[in-house]
């Protein structure tokens, strides 16, 4: 069952008004939704525009205490943090957030490390795709065909599937979810913070400035790309796999909406060739096949 | 500050530490950056509260549940999510884009 909207109105405001996020940020949908569902945060945050966003030294947008690290260190420091807060009896959650660079690419040996060891901490990502902060560069979770600064053709190889690495870790919670549907995202949330060990939540979070999209319809993009398969909203519980109530239907590729609609809605595919967006098609039905192996 | 290294307290003259604090602006007076301002229609809401759980800002403040929603103008930015996902009031949208 997802959650009221009068419980999450009741929550303390984790995000202060007034930071330097772009003007209709899905990350920023995506930290206040998340964040705001946990008990006594401690976040931990690698380079990314989340360690943009809030703002100029000394002042913070973020109203929950909030450690800046090097890419390479954050699930480190968040598992030295967990522990040191359970030694002295203090009930806190703690957390990394971080970009797609920070999880996929940057600091993968590092989380492997900790969810190895089980840690006791909520690993969230919110996946924009690409390096939003340092200029719209490619990274690993890049969808085939996006133009990137560092792919000024589109990107040639398909996103990689972050989530099943994860999920061979066998750690005790992993989900998908979206700030197209906030309601949803905020009860995997609360659900992940009662369970103990080392937690994975991936967030797609549209980024206008660097998808070359309208600000206005970010939602309506996390929804589209829950409709069109692009983006599977789905939970795995020791090892077991079950899709959303939002992303069921579309196991079945007839229920999808075309991908197109998807994509003519952002200027990073504007140049993709049909044979392109077919490749792309392909690589959406292939990791439906993976996760379905899982269920 | 005083801090506590290995049990001993110390006292440092200098914050050694980039220790920041929250603060509501940080990045200043955002609303300065619109163009475009929502604008609220009371007649049309139907007090969902979808603008209040998809706007970016939090600039969509709503007292108490029940209440209308209404706008930080100070910094709202003008992103436009809030009419984009209002549904109104027989597809009368209770918020729209005007000019600044
Ligand atoms: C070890 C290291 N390499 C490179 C950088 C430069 N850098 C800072 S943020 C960033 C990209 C972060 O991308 P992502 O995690 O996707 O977050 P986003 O910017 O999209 O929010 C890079 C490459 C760095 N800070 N440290
Ligand atoms: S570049 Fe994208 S993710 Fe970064 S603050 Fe702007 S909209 Fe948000
Ligand atoms: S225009 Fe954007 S920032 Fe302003 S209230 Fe609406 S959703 Fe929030
Ligand atoms: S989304 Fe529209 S109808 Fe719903 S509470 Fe906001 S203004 Fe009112």
């Amino acid at each position: 069952m997802n959650v009221k909207i009068p419980e999450m109105m009741n929550r303390p405001e984790v995000l202060l008004r007034g930071n330097f996020a772009c003007a209709g940020c899905g990350l920023s949908i995506a930290y206040k939704t998340a964040i705001s569902a946990l008990n006594r945060p401690i976040v931990v945050i690698p380079a990314c525009c989340a360690s943009v966003i809030q703002s100029l030294h000394p002042n913070v947008t973020y109203n929950v205490p909030t450690l800046n690290i090097a890419f390479a260190a954050h699930a480190s420091a968040a598992s030295g943090i967990a522990r040191a807060k359970k030694m002295r009896g203090e009930d806190t959650t703690t957390v990394v957030w971080s970009g797609d660079g920070g999880t996929y690419d940057i600091g993968l040996a590092t989380w492997s490390g900790a969810a190895e060891r089980n840690e006791n901490i909520i690993h969230f990502c919110y996946d924009n795709g690409f390096y939003s902060n340092t200029g719209a560069q490619r990274s690993s979770a890049t969808p085939r065909g996006a133009v990137t600064t560092t792919t000024p053709g589109g990107k040639r190889e398909k996103r990689k599937s972050v989530v099943r690495i994860m999920a061979a870790h066998d750690i005790p919670y992993i989900a998908t979810a979206s700030i197209g549907y906030p309601r949803d995202l905020y009860t995997k949330v609360k659900k992940a913070s009662l369970i103990e060990g080392y937690r994975f939540i991936l967030i797609d979070a549209p980024c206008p400035t660097g998808w070359n999209s309208d600000p206005a319809i970010t939602p309506e993009l996390g929804e589209l790309s829950v409709k069109t398969g692009f983006f599977p909203l789905y939970e795995i519980e020791e090892g077991k796999l079950t899709f959303s109530k939002r992303s069921i239907r579309y196991k079945d590729p007839a229920n999808r909406l075309p991908v197109e609609n998807y994509l003519e809605k952002q200027g990073r595919f504007k140049s993709m060739t049909s044979d392109q967006i077919k490749l792309l098609t392909d690589d959406l039905q292939h990791e439906w096949d993976m996760l379905s192996r899982l269920e | 500050m005083k801090v506590i290294i290995l049990n001993e307290e110390i006292e440092l003259k200098d914050p050694v530490l980039p220790l920041g604090r929250p603060t509501l602006g940080s990045a200043g007076e955002t609303g300065d950056w619109r163009t475009y301002r929502p604008k609220f229609i009371e007649e049309n809401c139907i007090k969902c509260y979808k603008c209040w759980l998809s706007c970016p800002e939090g600039t969509i403040r709503v007292d108490a549940h029940g209440e209308y929603p209404y706008i930080d103008y100070v910094y709202c930015k003008g992103c436009g999510v809030c009419v984009h996902v209002c549904p109104g009031r027989k597809k009368q949208k209770a918020l729209e884009m005007t000019p600044e």
